[in-house]
């Protein structure tokens, strides 16, 4: 795969490529246009600005008591005093939306930060390394990978998924191998580039050239992978809550907030389940389209070359 | 050929060992002592000792990965001391009805996504296309679960058409006995795939239908209609021999949640139970299962693709 690292400002130690010629329409600029023009991707930002406030600026203007339990007030219809009801905790269903939303939210980006990161630095690594290193290290990620993650995760969950902090510890530990992937297949064509012969020619060390040259020209790769990665990690939070694995009391989850839902689904309860869940799909499908959208427009800057 | 073969074959081998390897270490990390799972937080701690000296628990790591695979190679994948059978009863009980359930789901997904997707590249942008590119995604961005919760509530609780909870039958082919029963897993798991494989598909025949190949079949005169049964749809499906190949993680992943959603008794409901009772036996066991079939899920896309497709040189 080619990439941009012409359209790129020359990073400062290439002097030799800078110059005064800098092109007005840096390639990430035309990234940005090209994705702004995609409607879907516009939505999708949109919905999780608007899914942001919700969840972290929403319980500032809605007060709800969500820490004590008052059964007397359970299973209240949607009306009367409760936009959308209440649970058999006898919680205000919205405002159990937004605290679910929060840390579904932060487990989601908590995960996706992590996995990226350490992909990130392992392909490069294994990249720049090559030969039976780079082999030793990618056979790894290969054997990971024939692992499913659902078990994997599961297992540690059971022990460890207390907290948003130690959730998305796991789920960002077992989901790094794709990314890792993608940056090493990035960094083995970038290696052999004029831009980074000229700076090992300079004596760059290792680290400098993953950092200074080869990271941040693999950049679009990470940023598109990164959307996924929220993406597959919100739906995995849900499905750990769902089957019980989950946050636990006080914290909720949609997917801790769904499992309690479907108890009560005989009873006709729909209000515990229909809101949480719309908003679930609405929150990933939208991560999914800025996913598609940038990866879009990644792909058009490289055909506008 | 051959020499391709046994090249594969050694490496999903020494994968299969590393995987071994990982997943042991983990489950001891994650239950450093059984005996105080097997035994309860009331038993002693001298209890416990004995438990795990009995059982060669106390042994240094290596050594218990090592009589664990010596057990492992006689066909030997252990015993849950939760529910008192050994792991080769509980997985073969168990593995008929989960390879039914996923076998029949995966046959009826291929069946619709690749029809859809070839049709949705030759109606590309159009209406139709883009309706269900629309309903694709929504499935695709449903957890497995949800899109269960809301077939049980429209089509057993609302409609009563069939029933809420799977057979809890023990027969393998529950599903042609009681389809009644079995319509809601099987339609829950099929939908997941579906979306998931009739984007490729669709994006697959868009790649073929920009090939030479088929300009000049049109140039020639042929039928659209034949165009596409006799020159696309052969090469279109390539692409889906891999992807099948390599979704038996997510296959097993999704069939887990549907296990447990509709109280399916089959493999994944055992893991799920399993997790809930620390029977870590069981839970080694399984996911070591898992992760051989993952592997020779990956060897049969690699074999099946170079078998039909003549193109690809085996080296």
């Amino acid at each position: 795969m080619t990439t941009n690292a012409q359209l790129l400002p020359a990073p400062a130690a290439d002097g030799s490529e800078g110059g005064t010629a800098a092109a007005p329409t840096s390639g990430w600029r035309l990234a940005l246009r090209s994705f702004g023009e995609n409607r879907l991707a516009v939505i999708g930002v949109g919905i999780v600005v608007l899914f942001v406030l919700f969840c972290f600026a929403g319980p500032h203007f809605y007060h709800t008591n969500q820490t004590s339990v008052n059964v007397v007030n359970s299973f209240q219809p949607p009306g009367s005093g409760h936009i959308l009801g209440t649970d058999g905790q006898g919680f205000d269903e919205l405002g159990r939306v937004m605290l679910g939303g929060q840390s579904s939210l932060e487990v989601g980006l908590f995960a996706a930060a992590i996995a990226t990161t350490i992909g990130t630095l392992y392909g490069t690594a294994a990249g720049l390394a090559g030969g039976y290193i780079d082999a030793i290290m990618m056979r790894f990620v290969d054997m990971l990978l024939s692992i499913p993650f659902l078990f994997i995760v599961l297992i540690v969950a059971t022990k460890f998924s207390s907290t948003v902090l130690s959730l998305g510890l796991i789920l960002g530990m077992f989901s790094w191998l794709v990314p890792a992937r993608l940056v090493r297949a990035e960094v083995l064509a970038l290696r052999n580039r004029g831009f980074v012969a000229a700076a090992r020619v300079m004596g760059a060390s290792g680290p400098r050239l993953a950092f200074r040259h080869l990271i941040p020209n693999a950049l679009g790769v990470v940023v598109v992978n990164i959307t996924f990665q929220i993406a597959d990690a919100i739906i995995a939070v849900a499905t750990l809550g769902f089957l019980g694995f989950g946050l636990y009391y006080p914290h909720t989850d949609w997917g801790d907030q769904l499992s309690n839902g479907v108890t009560y689904l005989t009873a006709g309860y729909w209000w515990l389940i229909f809101p949480v869940g719309i908003c679930l799909i609405l929150v990933v499908m939208a991560f999914n389209f800025i996913g598609d959208a940038l990866r879009d427009a990644v792909d058009v800057r490289l055909r506008r070359r | 050929m051959a020499i391709y073969l046994l090249r594969r074959a050694v490496t999903a081998a020494v994968v299969l060992l590393g995987i071994s390897m990982v997943t042991f270490a983990l489950l001891h990390i994650m239950s450093p002592s059984p005996g105080r799972d097997v035994l309860g937080l009331q038993a002693s701690r001298a209890s416990v000792a004995a438990f795990n000296r009995a059982h060669g628990f106390d042994r240094p790591l290596i050594s218990q990965y090592l009589s664990y695979m010596n057990q492992l190679v006689h066909g030997n994948l252990g015993y849950s001391y939760k529910l008192n059978q050994s792991v080769d009863a509980l997985l073969s009980e168990n593995a008929g009805r989960t390879a039914m359930l996923v076998g029949v789901s995966l046959v009826i997904a291929i069946a619709i996504a690749v029809p859809l997707g070839i049709f949705q590249a030759v109606k590309r942008n159009k209406a139709a296309d883009n309706v269900v590119t629309a309903l694709a995604f929504t499935a695709y961005s449903m957890p497995s679960f949800f899109l269960g919760l809301l077939l049980i509530d429209l089509f057993a609780l609302r409609l009563h058409l069939v029933n809420a909870e799977a057979s809890q039958s023990t027969s393998a082919f529950v599903i042609f006995t009681d389809p009644r029963s079995m319509v809601l897993p099987v339609a829950t798991m099929a939908a997941v795939s579906v979306a998931m494989y009739s984007r490729y598909q669709r994006s697959a025949t868009l790649d073929q239908l920009a090939q030479d190949y088929i300009r000049l079949a049109r140039a020639k005169g042929l039928p659209a209609r034949l165009v596409l049964t006799r020159h696309l749809v052969r090469n279109a499906c390539l692409p889906m021999v891999t992807l099948i190949g390599l979704s038996v993680p997510l296959l097993l992943a999704g069939n887990l949640v549907i296990e447990s959603v509709f109280n399916y008794p089959g493999l994944g409901l055992l893991f799920f139970n399993s997790l809930q009772s620390d029977d870590y036996p069981v839970l080694l066991a399984y996911t070591l299962v898992s992760g051989a079939l993952t592997v020779l899920g990956n060897l049969a896309a690699d074999i099946s693709l170079a078998l039909s497709d003549p193109r690809i040189e085996l080296a």
